[in-house]
């Protein structure tokens, strides 16, 4: 058997696989919170809420309308978008003028009514939810089986991740958002509907929440509570990462999924607090984050 | 029947009102040129006349249309364009991106490449990011985004302010050009050797009110008058 520091290489190539997938979430899950926050100013506390959302939309498409995996992978992220746009323009804009703190109370309050809501209906044993046939099964990688889904999965959050850097780095609609980031009055003074723009990215924050929804639902079970258990995590990634800093996010989820796996390997008590060990160095080390500007 | 008039114009910011009835006029294809002490309310006037502050009260006309209940992604559209004083460049975007941003509002502005070749340094350094550029650059650039929207009206805050002579020069070529192109333009200048080259009209500002209006030929008998509210 081959090892690598006295650990077998299966064993290694094992967590580093768990954790490039939870990195994968950490990923799309920060780089939604880092999008809303970067215009918008508002931590978004629903961001658990509205994973979990995708999750069940997910569920109840195929329970309910036999609607199956891939459809879902569009519908419910473009559900829980509208649903997240609607909660922006009827409520959350409001908040705007106040105090940030505002923002970030309602969004946690949404989070509990949704968690509630989805609790009364569904109870909180999670429910499983399989994979799409094609994603069945493993592949031999000589060194290890990787099932396919799980490579699914890492595969699909890159390609999402890159295609909104690329949205907010590359076209026309980005530099509307980049601009409006750094000075919202003059962007609108040019004519461009702001308010609009904000709805926009609160409704994409939570549609790639929904995304990261349905691809965990083959992975986890659909519960009302899998997002508040991931949501923690995932602040200390843009903690970590720089609040705001698109880049960012998504490295550090990467990095820090990574991190943990390998932390699983060589020092197992310690993977649940490796996370927030980085974070709080980081914060000693680099207040602003390792992607953030120091303001 | 002039192009922009404003009649007993009142802002606030929060509680402390800074403006205190300014009437203005300007005629289609006019420079005028508001002068005025440090804290006067010059930028205060251009920023509610764009709709940037809300809290204000009285009458604006634009192009026969009334601005007050405008709200502030429209006025763009009808015609206005914006330079601040503080120029407003984009860090995050480049050059060509920040001069690109503004939409265009109406047919008449100047293209990517007229604008180009008003301001070769733009293209030179076009993908830089925008906050790269010389304070001067950066004036073009700002002034460049509106001129590409196709704006009727410019509203020009301070242009030549913490420059090096032979750059605003070069903003006074500019704006004799666009002057030539009928571009109506409200300037806001403390430097009145620039002003008088290029403005056709002087209204002087004090205390969140015009207190005088004179043409650009009247400057010679109210030099003494100039000098005594601007306290040069
Ligand atoms: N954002 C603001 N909040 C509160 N008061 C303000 C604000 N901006 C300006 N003021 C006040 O309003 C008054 C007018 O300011 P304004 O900027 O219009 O003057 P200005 O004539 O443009 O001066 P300058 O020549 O220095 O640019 C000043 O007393 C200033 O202190
Ligand atoms: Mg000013």
């Amino acid at each position: 058997m081959t090892m690598i520091f006295g650990i077998p290489i299966q064993a290694l190539m094992g967590q580093l696989l768990v954790g490039l997938i939870n990195g994968s979430f950490y990923a799309l899950l920060s780089l939604g919170l880092a999008v809303i926050f970067g215009l918008l100013r508002v931590i978004n506390f629903a961001h658990g809420a509205q994973y979990m959302m995708g999750a069940f939309v997910a569920l109840l498409l195929l329970t309910q309308t036999g609607i199956g995996y891939w459809p879902a992978l569009l519908i419910a992220p473009l559900i829980v978008g509208l649903f997240g746009a609607l909660i922006e323009r009827t409520m959350l804009s409001r908040l705007y003028k106040l105090d940030h703190l505002y923002g970030l109370l309602f969004t946690f309050g949404l989070a509990l009514t949704l968690e509630g809501t989805f609790r009364w209906f569904f109870g909180s044993s999670g429910q499983p939810y399989a994979p799409p046939a094609a994603l069945t099964g493993a592949v031999n990688l000589g060194f290890m089986f990787l099932p396919i889904y799980r490579g699914w999965v890492v595969v699909a959050s890159l390609a999402v991740c890159i295609g909104v850097w690329l949205l907010i780095e590359k076209t026309k609609l980005g530099s509307y958002l980049r601009a409006a980031t750094e000075n919202p009055t003059l962007v609108q003074s040019f004519g461009i509907n702001v308010p609009l723009l904000l709805t926009f990215t609160y409704g994409l924050g939570a549609a790639l929440a929904g995304f990261a929804g349905v691809l965990a639902a083959p992975v986890y079970q659909v519960s009302p509570l899998m997002g508040s258990n991931l949501i923690i995590v995932v602040f200390a990634v843009v903690v970590v990462g720089g609040m705001g800093s698109i880049l960012g996010a998504i490295v550090t989820g990467y990095m820090l999924g990574i991190a943990e796996g390998l932390t699983k390997v060589f020092y197992p008590e310690a993977s649940n607090i490796v996370i927030f060990v980085i974070m709080a160095i980081v914060l000693i080390l680099r207040p602003a984050g390792l992607f953030g500007k120091d303001a | 029947m002039a192009l922009l008039s404003v009649a007993n114009l009142h802002a606030w910011y929060g509680e402390s009102h800074v403006l205190h009835g300014v009437t203005l006029s300007v005629e289609e294809g006019e420079t005028i040129c508001i002068l005025g002490r440090n804290g006067m309310g010059k930028t205060t006037t251009l920023r509610t006349i764009m709709g940037i502050l809300r809290k204000r009260s009285g009458e604006i006309r634009f192009a026969g249309q009334d601005m007050m209940t405008v709200p502030l992604h429209r006025t763009a559209k009808a015609g206005l364009g914006f330079v601040p004083e503080e120029r407003g460049i984009f860090a995050t975007l480049t050059v060509e991106e920040n001069l690109m941003l503004p939409p265009v509002v109406a047919k008449g502005g100047m293209t990517l490449n007229e604008i180009y070749q008003l301001f070769p340094n733009l293209e030179e350094r076009r993908s830089s990011p925008g906050t790269k550029l010389s304070g001067g650059e950066q004036q073009m650039l700002a002034m460049a985004r509106i001129l590409r929207t196709g704006a009727r009206c410019l509203l020009l805050d301070e242009p030549t302010e913490g420059l090096a002579p032979v750059i605003i020069q070069r903003i006074g070529e500019v704006l004799v050009t666009l002057k030539a192109r009928g571009m109506t333009v409200v300037l806001v200048e403390q430097n009145f050797r620039f002003a008088s080259k290029v403005a056709d009209r002087f209204y002087l500002m004090d205390h969140g009110q015009m207190v005088a209006d004179f043409p650009v030929t009247d400057l010679p008998q109210n030099m003494a008058m100039l000098n005594t509210v601007l306290g040069v």
